[in-house]
């Protein structure tokens, strides 16, 4: 199995992912901002979901007022 | 068709505004991310000069260039907050810091492991790599800064102020270049033909209006929360079906 690159180039995956001996830097790179990003969609989710939440229990609390 | 601006200063409205946005920018986001990515791994040619490892442009630039245009909108919606009085600049102001932050960090990150084989380091005192990373201490400080004041307004005004002295940062990390001896290279993309082959830019813009369609995504969902959170008092919070239900 392999992959098509720029140029028309077959290479096989390995070779594409070794990124002609930069693996680590190129998919360092890309690994951090994949990671970075989903920490953030899962920290503003969270932050929505505690935040009302709260609203949900001062609204029970005001309402037995 | 006549749109009411102002209409949607008021944070009822704009909560509900920014809800409806939120899709239009974060599905059009993740679909440019994988045209962007496809086109930068797999139409793109290898670099005559630096070989796979230029690859990495395709994060660090557009996290670059919206690490300093994140903080320029931030320091103008903070500004407008403190001048006008207007409560959903300076949450916007709020909701766009930690973003930033996070940019300036990827900026500084991919650089690193780009510098480490072009360079030989993953960190140099160069005038470009340290302006940038006093920019994340600027966003970090704006949130510590909020962060340490109760009275939100207040909290609002002192961070505004940092904001806007900060921002003189900004210039100075993007003439760097131009204005000191640097290791990093200059600005790629030139208005007046450039040297990079069609493919790469065509995949650095793609990558760059998918980062800026994340980044409006994510602080609509965080401004929506710093809106209940500061309107928890209010009627038209505690009417809200998500808070009913």
């Amino acid at each position: 199995m392999g992959v098509r690159i720029a140029g028309g180039e077959i290479v096989s995956w390995s070779e594409f992912f070794a990124m002609k001996g930069y693996a680590f830097y190129v998919w360092g790179s890309y690994g951090m901002a994949l990671a970075v990003f989903l920490l953030e969609i899962f920290l503003v989710r969270q932050k929505r979901k505690n935040t009302l939440q709260q609203l949900r229990l001062m609204r029970q609390s005001g309402v037995e007022e | 068709m006549v749109i009411h601006w102002f209409k949607y200063s008021a944070p009822t409205n704009f909560y509900r505004l920014a809800g409806k946005l939120i899709p239009w920018f974060a599905i059009p986001s993740a679909i440019l991310f994988v045209v962007g990515l496809y086109i930068g791994f797999f139409v793109a040619p290898t670099d005559a000069v630096q070989s796979e490892a230029y690859r990495i442009i395709f994060i660090h630039v557009p996290a670059s260039i919206l690490s300093m245009f994140i903080y320029m909108v931030m320091a103008f919606y903070a500004a407008l907050g403190l001048v006008f009085n207007t409560r959903l600049s300076s949450m916007m102001a709020s909701a766009l810091a930690p973003t930033g932050a996070l940019f300036a960090f990827l900026a500084l990150w991919t650089g690193a492991l780009w510098g480490k084989p072009m360079w030989g380091a993953y960190w140099v005192w160069d005038a470009r790599l340290t302006s940038e990373l006093i920019l994340l201490f600027l966003y970090l400080g704006f949130i510590a800064l909020q962060a340490s004041i109760d009275d939100p307004r207040r909290a609002d005004r002192a961070g505004a102020l940092l904001a806007i002295v900060g921002s003189v940062n900004v210039p100075i990390i993007y003439f760097s270049v131009k204005w000191w001896n640097t290791l990093h290279q200059g600005s790629t993309i030139k208005f007046t033909g450039s040297s990079m082959h069609i493919a790469m830019q065509e995949a650095m813009f793609i990558t760059l209006a998918a980062c800026w369609m994340y980044v409006v995504a994510v602080s609509l969902v965080r401004v929506r929360s710093i809106i209940l959170e500061r309107e928890s008092k209010t009627q038209w919070v505690s009417e809200l079906p998500e808070v009913k239900s």
